[in-house]
C-alpha cells in the first residue's frame, strides 16, 4: 500500500471544473495531514492535454478509454474503481457534484471503506487526519478522525480556494489500462444540452446582487446590473421589483420566486421581510444595505449599511476597479 | 382533473350550505360579477359560472385557472338579489373541485402543506409559536402552564404570532388587555392556524384537522369566552367551530372593548391629533352578516384628537385587503393575472378621503396595506395601523413595544 | 413496470437542532421527521411514468421515527402499496449505508424495473441512498436526474450540471436513479383523501434484515456553528463602505 490520496478529477465538457481544484487544495491537506503523496485521477478519452494543470498532485493516475470522453457514470466508476486499487489510496477524494457523487458511494462499496459525505476541511492532530464535515443543510458541523485504513470522501463546492490546488508544476502521468467489463456497461451518453439562451438560473449562481424598492427608480437596475457584471453575478429581485416590471419573474428571489443559496448575497434596498427572506435560505455571505438600521435583513445578514443604495452600487463597482 | 360533471359539481355546491338550492333562482343579473374585486380578469366570474353550469361545461370551468383571484371577500353573496350563499356554497366548493383534481397554484400548495405540517401557514415551527410573548414588558401566560381558570381565552393566529409586523399588534393587544386588568391566556404551541382562509381555499378536510386540535386544544383549559384580534379566527369559531363541538363565545377584541370602553376610555390619555379613516375588515363585517361595524368606530372616536372619516366603501361596502380565500399566499399568481391590487385602490381611497391613519382590525390588513403604500407612491402620507395600535399608543405613549 | 420509491426521514431544519451533550451527537428526542424532499420528488416522477407506462409504484421506508402519516399520504397520491420496514433500533436514527443494506434486502426477490430515490438527503453523512442501493442491486446508478423517458427496457434520462448544462445518458434497466427534481412539482393532495387512506388502506410492515452499521467513525462529535447575530454594521460614506465590502469579499475569496 502506498497509502496515497487519490482526487478524482472532475471533467465537463472537456474542462477540468473549478471544484476538481478545490479537491485537490483539500487533497494536499489531507496528505500533509497524513504525511502521504497526493495522486490526481484522471478519467478520459485523451487526458494528457488536461492533466499537466493537475501539478498540485504528485503524480497523475490516468484511465483512458473512448468510453470516458464524457462521464458515463457506468464507465466511470468501473475506471476510477481500477484506478483508486492501482494506488493502493489511504483516502479517495471524491467532488460532491453531480459525477462525484455517482462515484463515490460505489467505489467504497468495492473498496470495502467507509464515506465520510460533505467535508468541507482537513486538519492534523496528534498524528491522525481529522475531517470537519456538514450536515442538515449547514446547520451541523461534524468533526472526527478519520476513518481507516482506507476511506472515501466528498469535498463540498468552493469550501477551500482553487488557487491553492493549481501549481505550475507539470506532474509525471501514469496511465492505468482501463479494466476489462467497459465494454459490457449498459450506460451511454449521448450529449450535452446547452443550457436555454435566455435568461440564467439564479438558484444556479454563486454572487447575486438583489434589489429591492430602496433603489427607488427603474433606472437604477443598470447601476446593479453594472455592479453585479463587476461582481461576475446577476442581478435578482424582491417581488415589488418583479411586479413593476423592473426584472423578469426568473429573477425573483423570494417566496413567490426561487429559493437561492448563492456564495454572496448583495440585498440593497430590500428590507428584510419574511416573505422575501424565505427565498434565501442560505448565503455564504449576505450583506445588506439599508438606510432603515431596523430593517429585518440585518437580522439575517452578517455585514450591513444603511447609506444610500443608489449611491453604494456605484462606489462598489468603483472600488472593484471596473 | 377533477371528472365531475356539471350536474355532480352542481349537486356539491347545493348540499355545501343549507340555502344552497337557492343557486337554482339565479336571474343571470350580473351583480356578483360587477361588484367581485377581480371579477374583471376572471374567465368564470360568479355569474358566468352559473351560467357554464346550466350549460353543461363545468369541463371549460375546471380548465380556466381564474378561480384563484376569488379572495372570499362575500361581497357577491352580500349583492345577490336571490340570496344565493356563493362565496361559501358555489366559489370555495369549485377550489375544493380543483384541489381534488389537483390543481393549484404552487404559492397555495406551500402554505396548504405547511398548515397541515406545522399547524400555521407560514411554515414556522410551532415550538416558538409562543416566543413574541416571552420576557414581554406584560404577562402573556401559556394556558398549558397555568391550572387555575381564565376569563379570556386570546387566540392569537398565525401572523399574530409570527410575522414581525403583527406581533407588534399582539404586543399593544396584550398591554392593552392587562392595563384593562382582564385575565386572559394564550394556547401557544398548542395553537393550531384557524383554519378558515384554508377552507375558504377549498381545503375543507385541512380546515377540520386544524378545528378539531384547536377545540381539543382548548377544551383542557377553562375559559370564560375566546377574544381575538384575527376576524378569520373570529368567522371560524362562531360558524364552523359550533358543529365540531365548540360551544363557547367567541368575539373580536373590538367587541370586548367596545362593551367595556368605560374602563378603556379612562386609560386614553394621550391625544392623538390624526385624521383616521377605518378600514372594516371583510369577516368582521360583511362575510356571514357578522355586522360588527360600529365598535371599531366607537375605540377610535373613544381616542382623544382622533378625527375619524369614512371612505367611500365603508361597512357593507368595504373593498377587501386580497388576503382571504387563500389570497393571502397567491400575491404572484393574482398580480400575473390581474396586474391590480385590491390594496393599492383601497389606499388610494384612504389618501383621498383625507386620512393621515388607515386602520385596520385583522392581522392580514397591516403588512398588505403597508405594502400598497410604498407601491403607490404614499409613504410619508398614510400610515397604516391595528386600532389596538393606536389605542396603545394613546394610553402608554409612542413607546418601542419591542 | 414496477418502481420501487425508498423514501429516508431526516430532521426537519425548520425545528431547531441541539445536541445531546452526552453522546456528542444529534439530540434526536427534539426532532421533527420530515421526507426528504427530494424523495417526494423521487415518488411524483414514479407515478409519472406510472401514469404515462402503467405499471405499480412502491414506497419504501425504514420506521425511523412517525412514517405512517406520509405513507398513507403517498398512497393517497397514486402510489399501490407501501412498505415500512420495522427494527428494534431504528428510532435512534440508521445512517445511509446500513438503510440501502436494510432496503435492498427487503426488496430482493420482489420485482423491480426502476428505483428512483432523492440524488441525496440532508442528513447524508456517510453516503447516499441510491447509490449505495444501485451497489448492493449490481445495476447501474445515475444521479442529479431531471427527466426520465422510458423505451422499452431502456431508460434515457437528463442528469444536471450547474449553470444550466445537461447531460442526456441513457442506460438499461433495472437501474436507479437518483432524482433531484421531477418533471413537475410534487402534487398537491387534499386533506381529506389523506384521511380517507388512513382509513381504507394498509401499509405493509416488514420486519428488517439490519446487518447493523458496517463502520465506526472514531471521534465522531457533532456541534452547532456559532449563534447567528445581527449583522456587524460598516460605517462611512458609501465610498468608504464600498472599500469595506471589497475587503472581505478578496478575504473569501469571492472577488480576484
Amino acid at each position: 500500500m502506498s497509502g496515497e490520496i487519490c482526487v478524482v478529477a472532475e471533467v465537463v465538457r472537456g474542462e477540468l471544473t473549478e471544484q476538481t481544484f478545490v479537491s485537490l487544495a483539500a487533497g494536499r491537506k489531507l496528505a500533509g495531514a497524513l504525511g502521504c503523496r497526493l495522486a490526481a485521477v484522471m478519467l478520459g478519452a485523451d487526458v494528457a492535454p488536461l492533466a499537466a494543470a493537475l501539478g498540485a498532485a504528485d503524480r497523475v493516475l490516468a484511465v483512458e478509454h473512448p468510453l470516458l470522453a464524457d462521464f458515463n457514470p457506468e464507465a466511470a466508476l468501473l475506471a476510477a474503481e481500477s484506478a483508486v486499487r492501482a494506488a493502493g489510496a489511504r483516502a479517495c477524494i471524491f467532488c460532491h457534484t453531480a459525477s462525484g457523487m455517482d462515484l463515490a458511494c460505489g467505489v467504497a462499496h468495492r473498496l470495502g471503506a467507509p464515506v465520510v459525505a460533505c467535508c468541507r476541511d482537513f486538519t492534523a492532530a496528534d498524528g491522525q487526519a481529522r475531517y470537519v464535515a456538514v450536515t442538515c443543510g449547514g446547520k451541523i458541523i461534524v468533526e472526527g478522525t478519520l476513518p481507516g485504513p482506507v476511506c472515501v470522501v466528498t469535498v463540498m463546492p468552493g469550501v477551500l480556494r482553487a488557487e491553492q490546488g493549481r501549481s505550475d508544476r507539470t506532474p509525471p502521468v501514469e496511465r492505468i489500462s482501463p479494466p476489462a467489463g467497459m465494454e459490457s456497461v449498459r450506460t451511454k451518453f449521448r450529449g450535452w444540452i446547452d443550457p436555454p439562451a435566455g435568461d440564467v438560473d439564479i438558484s444556479r449562481q454563486n454572487i447575486l446582487v438583489s434589489v429591492g424598492r430602496g433603489i427607488q427608480k427603474k433606472e437604477n437596475i443598470a447601476l446593479a446590473e453594472r455592479l453585479a457584471a463587476a461582481l461576475g453575478g446577476v442581478v435578482t429581485g424582491s417581488r415589488p421589483i418583479i411586479d413593476q416590471g423592473w426584472l423578469p419573474p426568473t429573477r425573483l428571489v423570494g417566496k413567490s420566486g426561487k429559493q437561492v443559496r448563492p456564495r454572496l448575497y448583495l440585498a440593497v434596498g430590500i428590507s428584510g421581510a419574511p416573505e422575501h427572506m424565505e427565498g434565501v435560505p442560505a448565503a455564504e455571505l449576505m450583506i445588506g444595505i439599508n438606510t432603515d438600521a431596523r430593517a429585518p435583513i440585518f437580522d439575517a445578514a452578517h455585514y450591513g449599511a444603511t447609506c444610500d443604495a443608489v449611491q453604494l452600487m456605484p462606489a462598489l463597482a468603483a472600488a472593484l476597479g471596473k | 382533473m377533477s371528472e365531475a360533471t356539471s350536474y355532480e359539481f352542481l349537486e356539491k355546491v347545493i348540499a355545501a350550505t343549507p340555502d344552497g338550492a337557492y343557486i337554482r333562482k339565479c336571474l343571470q343579473c350580473g351583480t356578483c360579477s360587477g361588484i367581485c374585486p377581480y371579477g374583471f380578469a376572471m374567465d368564470y366570474p360568479p355569474r358566468a359560472l352559473i351560467a357554464a353550469l346550466r350549460a353543461d361545461d363545468f369541463h371549460g370551468v375546471l380548465e380556466s385557472d381564474t378561480i384563484w383571484l376569488c379572495v372570499s371577500c362575500f361581497a357577491c353573496a352580500s349583492v345577490c338579489p336571490m340570496k344565493i350563499p356563493l362565496t361559501r356554497g358555489l366559489l370555495a366548493t369549485l377550489k375544493a373541485e380543483m384541489l381534488v383534481g389537483g390543481s393549484i397554484p404552487a404559492e397555495l400548495q406551500t402554505a396548504l402543506s405547511n398548515s397541515r405540517r406545522y399547524g400555521n401557514a407560514l411554515g414556522e415551527s410551532p415550538r416558538k409559536r409562543a416566543d413574541w410573548a416571552r420576557d414581554f414588558t406584560v404577562p402573556v401566560p401559556v394556558m398549558a402552564g397555568r391550572k387555575d381558570p381564565v376569563e379570556m381565552l386570546w387566540f392569537v393566529g398565525d401572523y399574530g404570532s409570527y410575522h414581525p409586523r403583527v406581533q407588534l399588534v399582539s404586543k399593544a393587544l396584550a398591554k392593552l388587555m392587562h392595563a384593562m386588568g382582564m385575565s386572559f391566556g394564550i394556547l401557544g404551541p398548542e395553537e393550531n392556524s384557524d383554519g378558515d382562509t384554508q377552507a375558504f381555499a377549498g381545503e375543507w378536510g385541512l380546515f377540520e384537522l386544524l378545528a378539531r386540535k384547536n377545540i381539543r386544544a382548548m377544551s383542557r383549559y377553562q375559559f370564560r369566552e375566546v377574544i381575538t384580534g384575527d376576524p378569520h379566527a373570529f368567522n371560524a369559531m362562531k360558524h364552523e367551530y359550533p358543529r365540531l363541538g365548540f360551544d363557547k363565545r367567541v368575539r373580536h377584541y373590538a367587541q370586548v372593548f367596545a362593551e367595556r370602553i368605560d374602563i378603556l376610555r379612562p386609560l386614553l390619555k394621550n391625544p392623538l391629533p390624526l385624521r383616521v379613516t377605518y378600514h372594516d375588515p371583510c369577516y368582521l363585517g360583511r362575510a356571514n352578516d357578522n355586522g360588527v361595524y360600529e365598535e371599531p368606530r366607537l375605540l377610535l372616536r373613544a381616542i382623544p384628537g382622533v378625527e375619524l372619516v369614512e371612505m367611500d366603501h365603508n361597512r357593507v361596502m368595504s373593498i377587501c385587503c386580497g388576503g382571504g380565500g387563500g389570497g393571502m399566499w397567491l400575491d404572484g399568481f393574482t398580480w400575473e393575472k390581474a396586474h391590480a391590487r385590491t390594496t393599492e385602490w383601497r389606499v388610494r381611497e384612504a389618501v383621498e378621503c383625507g386620512a393621515q391613519v388607515l386602520a385596520v382590525a385583522c392581522p392580514y390588513e397591516t403588512p398588505r396595506f403597508e405594502d400598497a403604500v410604498k407601491s403607490t407612491g404614499n409613504e410619508g402620507r398614510l400610515i397604516v395601523r391595528d386600532i389596538a395600535e393606536l389605542l396603545a399608543e394613546s394610553a402608554f405613549g409612542r413607546e418601542d413595544v419591542q | 413496470m414496477n418502481i420501487v420509491v425508498p423514501i429516508k426521514f431526516v430532521p426537519d431544519p425548520v425545528e431547531d437542532l441541539q445536541i445531546d451533550p452526552s453522546s456528542g451527537l444529534l439530540d434526536r428526542s427534539f426532532l421533527r421527521l420530515i421526507p426528504s424532499e427530494l424523495d417526494e420528488h423521487a415518488l411524483e416522477q414514479a407515478l409519472i411514468l406510472k401514469e404515462r407506462h402503467g405499471g405499480t409504484v412502491t414506497v419504501v421506508a425504514c420506521d425511523t421515527g412517525d412514517v405512517d402519516e406520509t405513507l398513507f399520504t403517498a398512497l393517497a397520491r397514486g402510489a399501490d402499496r407501501a412498505v415500512k420496514i420495522t427494527g428494534d433500533d431504528f428510532q435512534q436514527g440508521i445512517g445511509s449505508r446500513r438503510m440501502a443494506a436494510i432496503i435492498h434486502a427487503a426488496i430482493s426477490g420482489e420485482p423491480c424495473d426502476l428505483v428512483l430515490t432523492g440524488t441525496q438527503a440532508l442528513d447524508d453523512m456517510d453516503g447516499f441512498v441510491g447509490a449505495l442501493l444501485a451497489e448492493r442491486m449490481g445495476v447501474p446508478y445515475i444521479g442529479y436526474v431531471t427527466k426520465v423517458e422510458i423505451a422499452g427496457n431502456k431508460a434515457a434520462v437528463r442528469k444536471e450540471y450547474p449553470g444550466g448544462l445537461n447531460a442526456e445518458i441513457e442506460t438499461a434497466l433495472p437501474a436507479v436513479l437518483g432524482i433531484q427534481a421531477a418533471e413537475k412539482p410534487p402534487r398537491y393532495v387534499v386533506t381529506a383523501k389523506v384521511m380517507e387512506a388512513m382509513k381504507s388502506r394498509r401499509i405493509d410492515e416488514k420486519p428488517g434484515e439490519d446487518p447493523g452499521e458496517p463502520f465506526t467513525f472514531p471521534d465522531l462529535r457533532m456541534a452547532l456553528p456559532e449563534p447567528a447575530r445581527r449583522a456587524e454594521m460598516l460605517d462611512g460614506s458609501p465610498a468608504q463602505v464600498a472599500q469595506k465590502i471589497v475587503a472581505l469579499l478578496r478575504e473569501r475569496g469571492l472577488v480576484g
